[in-house]
């Protein structure tokens, strides 16, 4: 927003020439199988839009894995223009411009952080606003505090200076500690909550595993050696659902997080229960059940573990795979009654069955697997597209679906708690593995580079487990 | 002779018998051991053609008795051949079309023959496994594979098996017959397993 208008320099002029012989896309999704890694320069999806940021360079501070995780959050999170410096030697640029000004990393580079007006006075800012830049970051330690500074170019001054007791590189909170430092970061600039802090479960060789937003630290988290599918999260990140083949029968379970614990949701008889959901205030699971009469959807209340409830009656039709609004008031699903599985919607009492996504009857595929973004806006979901599965999103309000991938097999959209990027499950690489896109500029990025990773589950914005001062 | 040389062609057990009909037969020769006269001459060729007979009978005792364990054990691999051809009746799979779960007119004779065998056996409890290719979706195939495996148990109930006679389980695509991304591994695993849950020794042939 604040930065429209003002990007202004090079960099953004050429890509207004080079862009004018082509029609502005904006929202529409650009998929390619172009894999996209690291940072880039340059490459303006929205010119204009993004702002610009820089991470002043500094060496020998002690916080290189801090600084490299950090560029890679806001890089990761879409909504900056992240500049790179030429060659990363900020001293040699500053002192050949012609900007009068001492080098911002000549200063402080030894010298523990004063605070944030003593570091502002001696940042170029005219020469970061020359390269583009809106944000500046910069990254020093102080004892055994890390300094986080802020710097609003284009108003010449400290937006935030944060502060925070990271724990040594390594240990098991450092990462999702640093990932806070970025989401932090990113709301002071944009005043937009931030998912450097997340991570996504998903299910490979039968187990559930989990993985930071950025693609390190994954680590198995299902508990058993049996089949497990269809992982879930509660609305506190806490706790995931699951279900787990037990002598061909699906049981559902609960599993908490931090201590590895888990619980047998209670249900009876010998059915197949699978595709959990937590309600939002995640006193409720709804879950598909699938029996002689065909699958359908019930709901059961976690807290008590009672009062099993059944939302529909398909008898010749299947109903399965439910994702609440963020409301708690209605419940998206799949119903196979229309002939083909299609995207339904009902009151989450189970009233008001309706159609949600528009299909073309005897055109269009099967869709399957709906989620329900958190801002409540759209369900993502997937459709088959010429015998190929393809990722759409539905717009709640106007009922409008949009196809999101093109390039390969797309399958098992996630949102992330921002509601404007999705992990799902793509095969453009050769064997399927996740992926992330961004809806809004339509990158594409790989969040693992294994085979056989299916059906994620993107983390809400997950509890602190550390503490930070901003 | 010929009884001689089938001594020598016929297995170890005519063999022994043999050895015992010999044993049997020198015991009787025994005491003829000092001949002194014609009539004792007499009385010894006369006892070798006893012997000769008594050898040649005992042959063919053992002959028969070679052939009625034969026939024995014979009857035995037939009846087990039997039973093996009955169990992979009861198993065989049946196949779906592409995100059906229809039981393909081809494959009703298949169900048929189970439905006979179900009626033959009455102790006879199966399990049927709904199964499904990796083109679908990955938590629908639950449902499929679920309708796949109910339809083959209405089909059975609908020829006149009682419903808690077959239980019916799905996996959808968790467990493919065969690894492959293409139509030719799809079709195979688009299917029905058949166990067998009880009652399934000494099965009677319809």
């Amino acid at each position: 927003m604040m930065a429209v208008g003002r990007t202004g320099g090079l960099a953004v002029g050429i890509a207004a020439v080079l862009l004018t012989a082509v029609p502005p896309i904006r929202l529409a999704a650009q998929d390619t199988s172009f894999i996209d890694r690291g940072v880039r320069v340059g490459i303006i999806y929205r010119p204009g839009v993004r702002p610009g940021f820089v991470l002043l360079p500094r060496q020998g501070s002690g916080l290189d894995s801090v600084r490299a995780i950090v560029a890679r959050d806001l890089d990761y999170s879409d909504r900056f223009e992240v500049i790179t410096l030429p060659g990363g030697d900020s001293i040699r640029l500053a002192t050949s411009g012609s900007a009068p000004l001492p080098p911002p990393p000549a200063r402080g580079q030894a010298r523990p952080a004063t605070g944030g007006g003593a570091q502002a006075a001696g940042l170029n800012y005219p020469l970061y606003q020359a390269l583009g830049a809106d944000f500046a970051l910069d990254l020093t330690l102080t004892g055994d505090t890390t300094v986080v500074t802020l710097h609003d170019v284009a108003a010449g001054g400290v937006r935030r200076t944060i502060r925070a007791r990271l724990s040594v590189p390594g240990s098991p909170d450092f990462r999702q500690a640093v990932h806070r430092v970025a989401d932090q970061v990113l709301q002071a600039a944009l005043g937009t909550p931030g998912i450097a802090a997340t991570r996504v479960l998903f299910v490979k060789d039968g187990k559930v595993y989990q993985i930071d937003q950025d693609g390190a630290e994954q680590k198995l988290v299902s508990a058993s050696d049996r089949q497990a599918m269809s992982p879930a999260w509660a609305s506190d990140g806490r706790r995931f659902a699951y279900m787990e083949f037990q002598a061909g029968r699906g049981q559902l379970f609960v599993q908490e997080m931090a201590s590895g614990k888990r619980t047998a949701v209670a249900t009876t008889g010998k059915a197949l229960d699978f595709t959990p959901a937590f309600s939002p205030d995640a006193q409720t699971l709804a879950f598909s059940r699938a029996t002689e009469e065909g699958t359908d959807l019930y709901t059961i209340n976690l807290k008590d573990n009672c009062c099993l409830r059944r939302l529909t009656v398909g008898r010749f039709s299947d109903n399965l795979s439910p994702t609440f609004s963020p409301d708690g008031q209605r419940i998206a699903f799949v119903s196979t009654r229309p002939g083909l599985p299609q995207i339904y919607v009902m009151a989450a009492d189970g009233t008001d069955q309706q159609l949600f996504a528009p299909f073309d009857y005897g055109v269009t595929g099967s869709s399957n697997a709906p989620e329900w973004s958190p801002d409540g806006q759209s369900v993502a979901f997937h459709r088959d597209v010429a015998g190929t599965l393809q990722v759409f999103v539905l717009d709640v309000r106007t009922r409008t679906v949009r196809q999101l991938t093109s390039v390969g097999r797309n399958e098992d959209p996630t949102w992330a708690p921002d509601s404007r990027h999705l992990a799902f499950v793509s095969d453009r690489s050769g064997y399927r593995q996740l992926w992330i896109i961004d809806l809004d500029t339509g990158r594409i990025r790989p969040l693992l580079q294994q085979s056989g990773a299916r059906l994620p589950a993107w983390s809400p914005r997950l509890p602190e487990a550390t503490s930070s001062t901003p | 002779m010929k009884p001689v040389s089938l001594l020598f062609v016929i297995g170890l057990g005519a063999a022994v018998v043999a050895a015992g009909c010999g044993k049997k037969n020198t015991e009787q020769v025994a005491p003829m051991a000092n001949p002194d006269s014609a009539a004792a001459a007499e009385r010894a060729r006369q006892d070798s053609i006893d012997a000769a007979r008594a050898a040649a009978d005992c042959a063919a005792q053992a002959e028969a008795e070679r052939v009625a364990s034969q026939r024995a054990s014979d009857s035995a691999a037939a009846a087990a051949r039997a039973a093996e051809g009955i169990r992979n009746t009861v198993t065989a799979m049946i196949h779906f079309d592409y995100d059906k779960s229809n039981v393909r007119s081809e494959d009703a004779g298949i169900l048929d023959q189970k439905v006979a065998i179900l009626q033959a056996n009455p102790e006879l409890r199966i399990r049927v496994g709904g199964h499904c290719d990796e083109r679908g979706s990955d938590e629908y195939n639950l449902a499929l594979g679920n309708r796949r495996a109910q339809a083959a148990k209405q089909y059975l109930v609908s020829h006149g098996i009682d419903a808690s006679r077959i239980e019916t389980q799905s996996w959808g695509e968790e467990r493919p017959a065969v690894d492959g991304h293409d139509e030719g591994a799809w079709s195979q695993n688009r299917r029905d397993e058949f166990e067998i849950i009880g009652g399934g020794d000494n099965l009677r042939q319809p």
